[in-house]
């Protein structure tokens, strides 16, 4: 078991500060859930665990130890989110997975390995010769997990394993990540942008808007009771057919304003030209435009990013 | 691999490919025999016989040496094809390790390499090879190297972005957390993903390169006597021009002929591995089962649709994606049409509106908007009271004119406004659908707008004209949480201002359940349930999407319901009911028989021979609120 | 990130980077093909004033010459000396005739130009016409005989070259049916020949072009969009389809007019036209390395200027374009 922490990691590229000092720790065996619109920099901040985008300021530590310093091949691993992209198409899925194995296992010792994955992830063994455009969406991604699982990873990063697929295919696969990740106890970072998603399979979640972290806090604290307007936003919005569309939620000026340009992100908290509870609606709320939250907001419930956290008549918002 | 061996055999059949097979054969055949059958007699001099023109024993006629100029130009087939295919190897050889050195080379040096390739590429290829012909000096091994190093740039540039292509997709990503190394990624990952194109390239290079090195010999540049090939007889050919055309005609069409064996070659193996597809017509499409008649339809619907279908040649014959699809829409009724990747629901929102294009066949019993055939309603009609939202508003506009202008042409088409009325009317249709500062946004491009944004002003544009029927195709799946909620309260509001009917197409039935007041649930190119949202779902199938769908209130604690199997290809459908295979009811009747959408209890309709009845313990919640 | 809103600031905003951008580019490709052309005469195997006046030279000629060219000097000397000469217009002498190297230029490049803007001409004004036409004739796999009859002349032109036409040209029209001069003349006659050897490759290249392009803008959102506002098919066509599709055409087919400058070198000595084609191929059979040097700065110069005026006009067509690289 393993922890993976970010300590006030940033990653930019250019001007565009995708992620910008965010700390957020994922704990030995538990699953962290990663909400956030598109742009918010939930991707980048799970690239750059990875190695795969470049930090720019701050550490991400792995039991401690900071990836840079550690070996190529770490114990780490990740599922993309797109299944048609993540594997080579000229390459047999078994030996894609057999890839990843550390080096020095003999080729017998590869196959049998190669065959309980594919079993593990509840596929046919006999498919290790097929290449990967012979098998469904749902199937790829199940084999995306082996190769990921190749690599002994303590930690695993699940970056919107399902968005890309069908509903009926997405509950299999979202079984079997739950059902992988508590039989060898991984942590896991599990990113997605769909609510209902992260709550099903997360322990804590964290919700990231504009490159920085809002408020996180135990999965059913943070979704009952949720500190941050932007939080209260995201459940609002997400569909459901017990809801209303047109029950009004928050103020009516507000139901249209546009997210933020991530290239020019507003002054003090992020969130102000949008919120509900901010100086829009609460002209006398200068404070939003000209101070950070981000700076107090470990001493806050749920180090929730908002000067007026709990300024909010908390409620579920269904 | 049997499937690629076929797939060559069919391409062979294509005129291209038969056309590029024989040609490259012979000359193939001519560079190996030419030789050694006439060399001879192509180098021997008659001194009797000089300069002749065409004659039966000369049909190309006699250089000035009295050779016969026939068989100097099948000789010349080797020195012209071999050279340029040499000039080829390098050309190609070089471009691959300058293209690929980047991606191993310290990234400073691998910058200017790239800067150097860059400025290289943006020169033609002969002035290269005139520049390179200085250097290496006039002469065959000149210009082989002239010309080989003239094509490197552009082959290193197509490296280059091939695998740039490559290396940013996530396989690529995957191995290199896998701890793949650099080397290793290169030769098992990218290379053999930018191999066909490569290939192809080459072969359509080594035409370019025979005509290139035609061009030098003909120059005097390339091939010096006493050698000879195809360049420098043209160029013998053309001094006596007056005398024998067919001493310079001759050469040429070698060269002509062998030129496009190559390109042909590249186009037919281009078109195997895909690049292009064929598309191949079988007669008419197959006609539809007969099916009880729609019956009568409220008076004041809108839309119906009586017995769609939508297919589609293919190389095997027709598919036949919309298969049967009946269902009417009434006037301010907002209908959703729900189903998984691949079930004909956009198919189906084209073919109502009227937006399938050839090569696709729509067919109905019947097919009626306001009351007439669709087929007959006029454009200004359509175009005034039908609107259109589609799935992607950053592809859906013009990127190339304002967005204003877009929305105005409606008005000015349909409604003979001048283009200042008509602005003027956008600009009032984007501020009535929220877009803030609507003067200063219309005079902007697409480009400038945020994606909710342009789907709004996509809704605006369909607000030109008074629409009784917004069809709108996944208008939200692009879109974020937050700005799918303001989308779809638009969309609302929109019905109400307007008294618009919608039909709303979306794989999210929670999308659908929150915005219609029906749902048609589709599978496999077919209506399988019609049911008023709210009522309880009697298609296994659709019990099933309800099942799988994750909310806010699944229980944590249990796996997720999961529907084994998938949906049968478009092309393969099989008989009987097509959910037979995955349905957990069915029984032999389902297998054998295809079961019609028939009415049920109030409103409802249902295509299954084990509708379900009953409400199933532990769905409870989902069926009272779908 | 690609859908958030980029108000306001675009306004004007990125012309100047924009051009700054393309400038500087002109400027490094500018500076790296003169440092080629200088660079050339010194990678020359041997003595490259021996080469040029051949063995029979003898040794203080050869040694005259050397002095004369400055060869003796060091090489960073020589560069200055010729970035200097570069600058004030002196481009050298001619080994073989003695002139300034410039007056030759001056005296041919006329000629070379004539041709080139003339063949231009007629490209644009067939391929377009001609490829937008099949295009909609053959859109959405109709009318696959056109198809197949456009696809078979088209590749059958493209694969031509030039030169080759020339030829053909020259044994059909002048010397079979003597309607044309085969070399020399003044007057109009004189031009249809070389300009139709010049013309016909490229407008086949541009014509699949055009028509690709078009056909696959035609199965672009936007134009079913178009196609849903009901608005005549001649607007679909000329306000949404052709803007974008010739946008992309632009792009390639500036490659395309770069090979127009070379293809005159072939078609000038297939009909002893008095430009700079004919003259650098004598030059480089004759050696006479300063010449060649100037006459292959000035083609590079045609190559890059047309490089830069496809840009501009692509970034003034299509407003994405200078901000996509912002």
């Amino acid at each position: 078991m393993s922890a993976l922490e970010f300590d006030a990691v940033s990653v930019r590229y250019g001007r565009l500060t995708a992620v910008d000092g965010v700390s957020l720790t994922v704990p030995p065996g538990q699953v962290v859930g990663l909400v956030g619109e598109s742009g918010s920099g939930k991707s980048t901040l799970a690239r750059a665990a990875a190695g795969l985008a470049p930090v720019s300021a701050g550490r991400v530590l792995l039991d401690g130890v900071d990836v840079r310093r550690l070996p190529r091949r770490r114990p780490l691993q990740m599922v993309f989110q797109d299944p048609y992209s993540s594997l080579d198409p000229r390459m047999a899925v078994g030996e894609s997975i057999a890839e990843a194995m550390p080096p020095g296992t003999s080729r017998t010792a590869r196959r049998a390995e190669v065959a309980r994955l594919l079993e593990l992830v509840n596929l046919d063994p006999d498919r290790a010769t097929a290449l990967p455009g012979r098998l469904s969406g749902g199937q790829r991604q199940r084999v995306a997990l082996a190769r990921a699982l190749a690599g002994q990873p303590k930690v695993l990063i699940a970056d919107e394993i399902t968005s890309a697929l069908d509903v009926s295919v997405q509950g299999a696969v979202l079984n079997l990540v739950r059902e992988v990740q508590r039989r060898l106890s991984l942590s896991m970072l599990f990113i997605s942008h769909n609510l209902a998603v992260v709550r099903y399979v997360s322990d804590v979640v964290a919700v990231m808007y504009l490159g920085r972290i809002v408020e996180a806090g135990p999965a059913a604290q943070v979704l009952t009771d949720p500190k941050h307007p932007y939080t209260r936003d995201l459940l609002a919005a997400a569909p459901s057919a017990r809801r209303n569309l047109l029950d009004s939620t928050g103020d009516d000026a507000l139901a249209d304003t546009e997210p933020a340009d991530p290239h020019h992100p507003p002054s003090g908290c992020r969130y102000h030209p949008r919120c509900p509870i901010g100086p829009l609606v609460h002209p006398d709320r200068t404070v939003c435009v000209t101070a950070d939250p981000a700076g107090d907001a470990a001493d806050r419930s749920h180090s929730a990013a908002c000067h007026f956290a709990a300024a909010h008549p908390t409620r579920r918002s269904a | 691999m049997a499937r690629r061996g076929s797939v060559w055999t069919a391409a062979v059949r294509t005129p291209v490919g038969a056309c590029s097979a024989v040609l490259l054969a012979l000359v193939v055949v001519l560079s190996v025999l030419a030789p050694l059958l006439w060399g001879d007699g192509a180098a021997a001099i008659d001194t009797d016989a000089i300069g002749q023109g065409p004659s039966e024993a000369h049909p190309f006629g006699t250089d000035s040496l009295g050779r016969d100029l026939l068989l100097r130009t099948l000789v010349a087939t080797r020195l012209s094809v071999g050279l340029a295919v040499l000039a080829t190897v390098i050309g190609a050889g070089t471009g691959v390790v300058l293209g690929t050195l980047p991606s191993v080379l310290p990234r400073r040096v691998s910058r200017l390499l790239t800067a150097v390739v860059d400025i290289a590429v943006a020169f033609p290829g002969l002035l290269l090879a005139l520049f390179l012909a200085v250097i290496f000096g006039v002469g065959t091994h000149g210009a082989v190297l002239a010309i080989g190093f003239a094509m490197a740039p552009a082959f290193a540039r197509l490296v280059q972005t091939l695998s740039a292509s490559v290396s940013g997709r996530d396989f690529v990503a995957a191995a290199r957390i896998a701890g793949v190394g650099r080397a290793r990624l290169l030769a098992r990952h990218v290379l053999p993903n930018i191999g066909e194109p490569l290939v192809v390239n080459a072969t359509i290079s080594a035409g370019s390169a025979l005509l290139a090195f035609a061009g030098l010999s003909f120059l005097g540049i390339g091939v010096q006597a006493p050698d000879y090939d195809w360049g420098r007889l043209l160029r013998e050919g053309l001094d006596g021009i007056y005398v024998n055309p067919a001493a310079a005609l001759g050469p040429a069409a070698a060269v002509v002929l062998a030129g496009l064996a190559f390109n042909l070659v590249g186009e037919t193996v281009a078109a195997v591995v895909g690049v292009r597809t064929r598309v191949t017509r079988r007669g008419a499409p197959p006609l539809p089962a007969a099916r009880p008649a729609l019956g009568e339809q409220p008076a004041d619907a809108v839309l119906v649709v009586d017995n769609l279908r939508v297919a589609f040649p293919g190389p095997d014959g027709w598919t036949v994606p919309v298969r049967g699809v009946s269902f009417s829409v009434r006037a301010g009724e907002a209908i959703g049409v729900v189903g998984e990747s691949g079930s004909g629901k956009s198919l189906t929102a084209l073919a109502v509106s009227r937006l399938v294009e050839a090569p696709g066949v729509v067919t109905a019993d019947r097919l009626e908007f306001a009351g007439k055939p669709l087929a007959a309603a006029s454009d200004r009609e359509l175009g005034t009271a039908l609107a259109m939202v589609f799935q992607d508003p950053m592809t859906s506009f013009n990127p190339a004119r304002r967005v204003g202008g877009q929305l105005a042409e409606v008005s000015e088409q349909h409604h003979g406004l001048s283009r200042r009325q008509a602005f003027a009317r956008a600009v009032d249709r984007l501020a009535a659908v929220r877009v803030p500062a609507a003067e200063r946004r219309a005079r902007q491009y697409p480009h400038e707008f945020s994606g909710g944004m342009r789907q709004r002003a996509m809704i605006g544009m369909g607000l030109m004209g008074r629409p009784k029927l917004i069809v709108a195709d996944e208008p939200t799946t692009a879109l974020d949480v937050t700005v799918q909620r303001q989308v779809l309260r638009l969309l609302a509001r929109t019905r109400e201002a307007e008294g618009a009917a919608i039909l709303l197409i979306s794989h999210d039935i929670a999308v659908v359940a929150q915005t219609c007041e029906r749902m048609l649930v589709m599978y496999a190119g077919r209506i399988v349930e019609d049911l008023p949202t709210g009522s309880p779902a009697q298609h296994p199938y659709t019990r099933a999407l309800l099942a799988t769908t994750v909310d806010l209130d699944t229980d944590r604690d249990q796996p997720l319901e999961v529907i084994p199997g998938r949906p049968p290809e478009p092309d393969q459908v099989p008989g009987g009911c097509a959910f037979a295979a995955r349905c957990p009811l069915a029984s032999e009747r389902c297998r054998a028989e295809d079961p019609v959408l028939e009415p049920a209890a109030d409103g409802h309709r249902v295509a299954c021979w084990h509708p379900q009845l009953t409400v199933l313990s532990g769905q409870s919640h989902e069926e009272g609120a779908a | 990130m690609t859908t958030a809103a980029a108000p306001a600031r675009l306004r004007g905003g990125p012309w100047p980077a924009f051009a700054a951008r393309r400038l500087t580019r002109f400027a490094v490709s500018l500076w790296a093909l003169v440092t080629a052309a200088f660079l050339m005469i010194h990678l020359v195997p041997g003595d490259p004033v021996r080469a040029a006046l051949g063995m029979t030279a003898p040794a203080d000629l050869v040694r005259a010459k050397r002095l004369a060219l400055g060869l003796d000097d060091p090489l960073w000397v020589q560069y200055g000396h010729y970035l200097r000469g570069l600058v004030t217009g002196d481009l050298g002498t001619s080994m073989a005739s003695s002139q300034p190297v410039t007056q030759v230029i001056g005296d041919r490049l006329p000629a070379t130009l004539q041709l080139a803007v003339l063949a231009f001409a007629v490209v644009v004004a067939v391929a377009i016409p001609v490829g937008v036409t099949f295009a909609v004739l053959t859109r959405g796999g109709r009318r696959r005989g056109s198809e197949l009859a456009f696809t078979s002349v088209s590749v059958f032109f493209a694969a031509v070259p030039e030169f080759l036409v020339a030829v053909a040209l020259v044994a059909l029209l002048a010397v079979g049916l003597g309607w044309f001069p085969v070399a020399g003349g003044d007057d109009a006659s004189a031009y249809v020949l070389p300009v139709a050897a010049l013309a016909t490759g490229p407008s086949a290249v541009l014509a699949r072009i055009v028509r690709v392009e078009l056909l696959s803008v035609l199965g672009a959102d936007f134009v079913r969009t178009a196609r849903a506002k009901r608005l005549p098919a001649r607007l679909v066509y000329v306000r949404h389809a052709l803007p974008n599709a010739l946008t992309a055409t632009l792009t390639l087919g500036g490659l395309m007019l770069t090979g127009m400058v070379a293809g005159t070198v072939l078609v000038e000595n297939v009909f002893a036209w008095p430009g700079l084609g004919s003259t650098i191929v004598q030059s480089i059979l004759q050696k006479d390395y300063p010449l060649v040097q100037g006459i292959v700065l000035v083609y590079g110069v045609g190559v890059l200027l047309v490089n830069l005026l496809v840009d501009v006009v692509l970034g003034l067509l299509d407003p994405r374009s200078a901000i996509r690289e912002a």
